[in-house]
């Protein structure tokens, strides 16, 4: 068994002031290919056991959308080992929780036991790794429950249509073009025969990172993990993703109307992901204008400006392919979404073209670190960074050094990343325009 | 309440919704009840009449401080209601030293987590900081709790962005049924209005009222601290008489509330909304967290709807009839009786289906008992998964603050598996034809009415 065997110590790495954040991750990759993380952090009993496999909304193709997510439902629907609804009441029963999340590039299952549990859910997931049922009735069952959610989240909030529309209008011909949960018309004619061959493609050990973090003993877990995951036979390589998004030459805009009582804004700009150096000066960047009250766009739009009543943005680091950088408000009752959006463009100018003094580059900077210590009070925050950085190609080890590459980002990134990518020829911008309530009787 | 900060493009698609990935992170991660279940902690009452409860947790350099103070919505008058909300919302905004944007300044440049906000049966704030900042994090929790100054400008541009909230939220279904529901169930009781008022009563709110009840409500003596993190006793002691010890303590006055009385008959209110689902409320007056039943009708909810996926309304409504995504049902149970209701959204012609089941299975457990299985898979997940809440720092800050709040005893922790323990399928039949009645519901439901069809009966 080729073993890959790494001794981190956290805080010698980037944390020299605070010695309690040691905490040692072992990583392996078993002969099956099942990459395996442990994290050891005996502070509770407890344990978090996280399965995320590299497959998501991501790896569907037209017509075929919200296969990987209903997937994700149906692996509760039961093996022939384990029936349905058996196995949450298992973990229920042992005073543990699951549940499951899908994002673009993966699909994560998770339980959270105590440490003397930990067996349980390798069974469980080991298991349902590659002897899912997919019982014809109950796909037909998890599909109305599917589209139940996607009206509940999606159609029935003015704000989530535009966003939804955002990505298809910015993205092309890369599949983020589609929602996670997936076009309506698709949902209603998906078969049993596309999850089962979504689920043959891509759940197989090869394709999936094994996280564990908590109260564990890596020499007396190993072993444990050998007899469950380690028999999973290796499944068919998956093929290399091809897919770019060519270069967009000029601003794109929609609008929505819709029964609303406010408008909505939502900006986004193509940027490069965790394996592009200017991603760390992109970090601080949105640091700057998005968090807190302190931060720019709060400060300048909703404090000072009384334009708007929220605002915010994000800069997604951890996917598999460059996402949206996106910027987002909505306007206070009576002021104009137009007005709120040019100065939200303002804001964006100005970092530009002014240098950000030091204390505000500082005061980023312990923020990010701040954060980034709370973070570790929670196994399950961890286990779920660990995974999610695995899951998209950039490795553990980016975490590791995360921090330290944030320290070294300076002023003059941070105006070359923005003039680099928050570029007018290269925005995506969606615009809610809300319409009175008209009665439908 | 403020409007939801999601993540606003949505990176998960999950299995059951949490509300923000902020709810899931602290969701996770349980314990063995036998080992994990303990509190440490220390309670003390200072000089001044404050109750701190502290708990050493020295794995991270981190300190969590939770504050409750008797000052919630319930106090606040039928014509000034949203009184108590904005008064805590404007702690944040200015005190006689600082201005609001000095403290935004100062609490982002240590990376510091404080806030301040509303409740329905108290306030609170709360502070999350790094050890090496721990004095400065203090000094402007105890600034904003002991020396605010309500400055005009910021109450007036707070009570705008409350009004403009509440015109935001208008957008929210979920919302807007729950508002409609509590109107109806709670009559004259205070939890029948939003604690962030009204368009109607937050205009007359004065900078004069706010003082005064600052004032009133805002003592050492009427105020719960509870401490966990990287921090001794005896440093604690230190510091919260240097930056707590000047507060002055006063009698507060005793509030009447006026009670909720039931439904005399059951009451439907239709609410039409452009909309491609239903989203159902039903439900009537609970308990209150004081009450002698509460560890049975906690058992009995978590059967009937309050289990996740363990529970009757899931695996009926969800799993063997696609009916609905989320579905649950809630006893809501502080300072005083609560409501007991059951949410869920469907598509708009299944609306009466999914009610009908709803009462089918409200009815199924007043008359029937339930199975040996399921009340003991049921206690097994509360009593396993108590030390759940007790996972990360800020969870065990919260609950030591419960604890102290309703008077559960720092032993709390260890007596739970026998609280829930001692519950049978008795109690469980008595507690669900005592608490639920199913033909003196109020049923709110806010879709396209003329696809809905709802009863009117």
């Amino acid at each position: 068994m080729p073993i890959l065997f790494y001794l981190l110590f956290a805080s010698l790495l980037f944390l020299p002031v605070s010695p309690a954040l040691a905490r040692t991750i072992q990583a392996q990759t078993l002969d099956n290919g099942l990459t395996v993380i442990l994290v050891e952090e005996h502070k509770a009993p407890v344990v978090t056991i996280q399965v995320w496999y590299r497959a998501g909304s991501r790896n569907e193709v037209t017509g075929r959308t919200g296969l990987a997510h209903l997937n994700e439902h149906m692996m509760f629907k039961g093996t022939p080992r384990y029936g349905k609804g058996e196995f949450s009441r298992l973990v229920a029963k042992v005073g543990g929780t699951e549940n499951a999340f899908t994002g673009k590039d993966y699909t994560a299952y998770f339980e959270n036991l105590s440490a003397d549990q930990v067996a349980l859910a390798l069974n469980l997931e080991s298991d349902r790794m590659t002897n899912l049922l997919l019982d014809a009735k109950e796909f037909q069952l998890e599909r109305e429950v599917v589209k139940e959610e996607r009206r509940l989240r999606t159609d029935d909030d003015p704000q989530s249509l535009v966003i939804e529309y955002l990505y298809a209008a910015a993205f092309l011909i890369h599949p983020y073009h589609a929602p996670i949960i997936g076009w309506m018309t698709d949902l209603n004619s998906l078969e049993r025969n596309d999850v089962t061959a979504f689920y043959k493609r891509f759940y197989s050990p090869n394709n999936a990172i094994l996280v564990i973090a908590g109260d564990i003993d890596p020499k007396k877990l190993l072993p444990k993990i050998l007899q469950t995951f380690g028999k999973v036979p290796k499944g068919f390589p998956v093929p290399p993703f091809h897919i770019t998004e060519p270069e967009q030459n000029g601003e794109r805009r929609f609008v929505i109307k819709k029964e609303a009582q406010l408008p909505f804004v939502f900006a986004g700009y193509p940027v490069p992901n965790f394996s592009h150096p200017d991603n760390y000066a992109l970090g601080v960047l949105a640091n700057i204008l998005f968090s807190g009250k302190s931060s720019r766009l709060y400060r300048s739009l909703v404090y000072e400006k009384k334009l708007a009543l929220d605002v915010g943005g994000e800069y997604p680091n951890l996917s598999a392919n460059p996402d949206l950088f996106y910027v987002y408000g909505v306007p206070q009752p009576g002021q104009s979404a137009d007005e709120l959006e040019k100065f939200m463009y303002a804001e964006i100018e100005r970092m530009k073209t002014e240098p950000v003094a030091d204390r505000e580059l500082q005061k980023a900077k312990n923020q990010i670190e701040a954060g980034f210590i709370m973070g570790q009070d929670s196994n399950f925050y961890q286990a779920m960074q660990i995974g999610m950085a695995e899951a998209v190609g950039a490795g553990y080890s980016y975490q590791e050094t995360y921090l330290e590459n944030i320290k070294k980002v300076t002023k003059e990134d941070l105006m070359r990343a923005a003039g680099t990518y928050l570029i007018e020829n290269h925005r995506t911008v969606g615009v809610l325009i809300p319409q009175p309530h008209k009665d439908k009787d | 309440m403020a409007i939801r900060k999601f993540q606003k493009a949505s990176v998960f698609f999950m299995r059951l919704l949490f509300f923000g990935l902020t709810v899931l992170l602290s969701q996770v991660a349980t314990a063995d009840a036998a080992t994990a279940a303990k509190v440490t902690a220390k309670r003390i009452v200072t000089e001044n009449g404050m109750t701190v409860i502290l708990q050493e947790a020295h794995s991270l350099p981190v300190v969590n401080v939770q504050m409750i103070i008797k000052a919630g919505a319930v106090l606040d008058t039928e014509e000034k209601a949203g009184l108590a909300h904005l008064t805590a919302s404007l702690l944040e905004e200015g005190t006689a030293t600082r201005s609001s944007t000095q403290i935004a300044d100062a609490v982002d440049f240590i990376g510091a987590e404080l806030s301040a906000g509303g409740g329905d049966d108290y306030a609170s704030a709360s502070l999350r900081v790094l050890k090496k900042d721990l004095a400065a994090g203090l000094e402007l929790l105890s600034d904003i709790l002991i020396h605010p100054s309500f400055p005009e400008p910021e109450l007036q541009r707070k009570r705008q962005e409350i009004l403009g909230q509440l015109i935001a939220e208008k957008d929210e279904p979920g919302v807007v049924a729950d508002k409609a529901f509590n109107q109806i169930v709670f009559g004259a009781h205070p939890y029948h209005r939003p604690e962030e008022g009204t368009e109607l009563t937050l205009p007359s709110i004065t900078r004069d009222d706010v003082s005064l009840f600052y004032d009133q409500y805002y003592r050492p003596n009427n105020t719960i601290m509870t401490i966990v993190g990287d921090i001794t006793e005896s440093e604690a002691a230190s510091l919260i008489k240097t930056y707590f010890g000047s507060w002055p303590q006063k009698p507060v006055p005793t509030a009447t509330v006026p009670s909720a009385a039931g439904l005399e008959k059951p009451i439907v209110k239709l609410i039409d909304k452009d909309l491609t689902q239903a989203n159902i409320i039903l439900g009537h007056l609970g308990i209150d967290r004081k009450n002698p039943d509460y560890y049975a009708v906690t058992v009995m909810n978590y059967i009937l709807g309050g289990g996740g996926f363990a529970s009757r309304l899931m695996t009926n409504l969800r799993d063997n009839q696609g009916l609905a995504y989320s579905i649950n049902s809630h006893f809501q149970a502080g300072a005083f009786p609560g409501s007991f209701s059951v949410s869920l959204q469907t598509r708009n012609a299944a609306a009466q289906e999914a009610v009908d089941g709803v009462l089918a299975e409200i009815r199924k457990i007043r008359t029937a008992p339930v199975t040996d299985r399921e009340i003991e898979e049921t206690k097994a997940y509360l009593i396993g998964s108590f030390p759940l809440r007790m996972d990360t720092s800020a969870r065990i800050a919260n609950l030591l603050a419960q604890i102290e709040y309703y008077n559960l005893g720092l032993d709390y922790a260890e007596r739970y598996p026998k609280l829930i323990g001692a519950v049978t399928k008795t109690d469980i039949q008595r507690v669900a034809q005592k608490y639920l009645d199913p033909d003196h519901l109020a049923l709110v439901v806010v879709a396209r009415q003329g696809e809905a069809k709802i009863r009117q009966n």
